[in-house]
């Protein structure tokens, strides 16, 4: 049965893609037949949670090695399509584009950060983590390095930087299931939360795999068809991607005849102007920001356990680094149209040539748009005529970056099934995403810090037992940091990437590349690049000035350059590591033959 | 291990630290390199783009899938020749 089902996955996820395709015209069909938008939304979400569930309950799990690592069977397509899932977050889907559309290019430092890191991943890290054949990234560090205390640091790195990121995927589940069901916020947090555990308790890791591919083909068809869909009614051309270039010199055109720049003389708290312009590269400062803020995202990216663990449940080495240049294209998918999404609403709401222009439009017509009232009605968009002329000008239309990928739809004037699709793949990011740092979180917290150094003997129903309870507590009280709503959702995120890679990169990378590194090395590297790293960002957040334009979203290249340097002296003044260790770090090195730990450990 | 075993494997890690520094080099420049250019680079067109843009949309993103998979099809060779194929 188990073979059968690996053989039996392209057949399995074509059913479920077809499924999906034909709900989505179901529910096309019902909008003709006057169901309303709202109970389509509804429908949306409970139909694809439900779907998760399921999944999540058929692949539940006694086994050590299916729990942690999905029984290392994981076909290199399929892993690439749940890393994929498991990268792309909330944020990713309904915060870049709209961050590309205020930001301007210092803001595409996101977009080449987040894909040029897996080049990280797939030179530096996921073959030899895979030789490896440990279960976590803590596991690398204890073994390798050798010694609870190394792994515990580790363990500790990983939980600051996965809980700040899975606190901001919570909220996002949250505020999208209050807005399709029609809950409140705080409800929504807890009803996001128990969609994600109903994924991911009763088969850990293996039931995590298979819901996020689920998710992937939910995320990536509700992001493409309305880009191409608009795209299309608009007249962009039938594939926007290779031909919006026009539009990106339009909009260079349009403008200082608009006057982009000007500040606002009024203020909506969580709504902004355009005041950046789209295509404006910057001096020198702002060249040193963009390659800055790319670096700590790919650095990041090459640390984050909860992405490189995903490697870990490959059959082979080579299928390991086959299904890491999956996973980017996957994720490519999504980031060259964002983009494109940005560029095309932006001129959809400047160009005065076309019908949907704001801009320029008289004020009480544009106040009077049905997708500008519903989003004026929930405080996410203000349209003020502040200088009282009876026209909208481009200081007077007030938006929140969040809602472009959201409202985008509207403004094109497609069907409102478009709008439940698109929450149901915002929602299957948040959740996908957030499973992944569940899971990485109470996997490191179970094997490494419960079994490997608690209670060695613990036999596996405790084992698995504890895993599922650290699975519940933490989400529990990620739920409830969520329902603080501390940063808004891009904060947290980037920060994310900074404690991992000031932390655990150079131990990592290091612990495979570079012979000489020992324990003492290692642990001085993540501790002192961490507490540096993390002082600065309490030094920046206190209001404290940025030193260079490094501010609090690239704190790791404070950290990371701690953490090398920390590594290499202490390496150098202390011994050499022993001849077992230099043989392991060989035989790592070597893509056949057994892993360096045991099959069930 | 036997030294004959040890010799080839050394040469196959050598070939493999070859190959990730050539990744590496290609990777810097469209990480960063071009993107210091991009206001220079925004002068000239490409499929109707500016070029400076049109790495940070999809230049570079392209280049560093390809990068992936050039770089695992040399590796395989590497592997292959060097007799360490994993199963």
């Amino acid at each position: 049965m188990k073979g059968n089902f690996i053989d039996n996955l392209p057949k399995i996820y074509g059913l479920y893609t077809g499924g999906f395709i034909i709900f989505i015209l179901l529910m096309a069909l019902f909008e003709q037949l006057g169901m309303g938008a709202d109970t389509i939304g509804i429908l949306f979400v409970a139909f694809t949670i439900l779907i998760y569930a399921g999944i999540g309950y058929l692949s539940r799990t006694m086994q050590v090695a299916a729990y942690y690592v999905a029984g290392r069977e994981v076909p290199p397509v399929f892993n690439g399509m749940a890393t994929a899932a498991d990268w792309m977050s909330g944020a990713s889907f309904v915060a870049l584009a709209g961050g590309i559309y205020f930001g301007g290019h210092g803001y595409l430092a996101f977009v080449v950060g987040w894909t040029g890191g897996y080049v990280l991943v797939n030179s530096l890290m996921a073959p030899y983590l895979r030789k490896f054949g440990c279960y976590t990234v803590p596991d690398f560090i204890g073994t390798r390095y050798g010694g609870n205390l190394a792994r515990l640091i580790a363990v500790v790195v990983l939980v600051v930087a996965s809980f700040t990121y899975v606190t901001a995927q919570i909220n996002a589940s949250g505020t999208i299931a209050a807005r399709a069901l029609q809950i409140d916020f705080a409800y929504g947090v807890w009803f996001g939360l128990l969609g994600i555990l109903l994924c991911s308790m009763l088969g850990g890791m293996r039931a995590v795999t298979w819901t996020q591919v689920a998710q992937y083909i939910v995320l990536i068809i509700a992001y493409l068809v309305p880009v191409i869909w608009m795209s299309n009614v608009q007249g962009f051309g039938i594939i926007p991607h290779f031909s919006y270039g026009d539009a990106v010199i339009r909009i260079g055109e349009l403008e200082p005849v608009l006057g982009v720049g000007e500040a606002a003389t009024e203020s909506f708290p969580g709504r902004r102007i355009l005041t950046n312009l789209h295509n404006a590269p910057g001096d020198a400062m702002a060249g040193w920001k963009f390659i800055t803020l790319a670096f700590c995202m790919m650095a990041g990216t090459a640390s984050l356990p909860h992405i490189l663990m995903r490697y870990f449940t490959t059959p082979s080495v080579r299928a390991a680094r086959v299904s890491v240049g999956w996973s980017l294209f996957f994720i490519f998918l999504l980031y060259f149209t964002a983009p494109a999404l940005a560029t095309l609403t932006k001129l959809q709401l400047l160009d005065p040539e076309l019908a949907t222009a704001v801009i320029g439009k008289a004020v009480e017509e544009v106040q009077n748009l049905t997708w500008v009232q519903k989003w004026t009605n929930v405080g996410m968009l203000a349209v003020s005529d502040s200088n009282g002329d009876g026209i909208v000008q481009i200081n007077e239309f007030f938006m929140r970056p969040d809602i472009v990928v959201l409202a985008t739809p509207e403004i094109a004037g497609l069907p409102a099934v478009i709008s439940g699709l698109v929450a149901a793949g915002g929602l299957a990011a948040a959740m996908s995403t957030a499973d992944g740092l569940l899971l990485a979180i109470a996997n490191a917290l179970s094997h490494d810090l419960y079994y490997k150094i608690i209670d060695p003997k613990a036999d596996t129903r405790i084992r698995l037992i504890v895993a599922r309870v650290l699975l519940i507590v933490i989400g529990v009280i990620a739920a409830l940091v969520a329902s603080l709503q501390l940063t808004g959702i891009l904060g947290a995120v980037a920060w994310a990437f900074c404690f991992a890679c000031s932390g655990l990169f150079f131990p990592l990378v290091l612990g495979v590349w570079w012979k000489r590194a020992n324990r003492p090395g290692a642990i001085a590297g993540m501790v002192l690049g961490f507490l540096a790293g993390s002082l600065y960002l309490w030094y920046v957040r206190t209001g404290g000035t940025p030193i260079l334009g490094i501010d609090h979203l690239r704190f790791g290249m404070v950290g990371m350059p701690v953490s090398l340097i920390a590594m290499i002296v202490v390496s150098l003044a202390t011994e050499e590591p022993d001849e077992e260790t230099q043989r392991m770090v060989d035989a790592t090195r070597v893509p056949s033959g057994r892993a360096i730990l045991r099959a069930e450990h | 291990m036997s030294s004959d075993n040890s010799a080839n494997e050394a040469r196959h890690w050598a070939k493999t630290r070859n190959l990730t520094i050539w990744i590496l080099v290609v990777w810097f420049i469209f990480s960063f390199v071009v993107h210091l250019f991009a206001k220079g680079l925004n002068g000239m067109s490409f499929i109707g783009f500016p070029v400076g843009y049109y790495f940070a949309v999809q230049g570079s993103l392209i280049i560093f899938v390809a990068l992936i998979v050039v770089q695992n099809l040399l590796q395989d060779k590497i592997d292959d020749e060097a007799g360490l194929r994993g199963e």
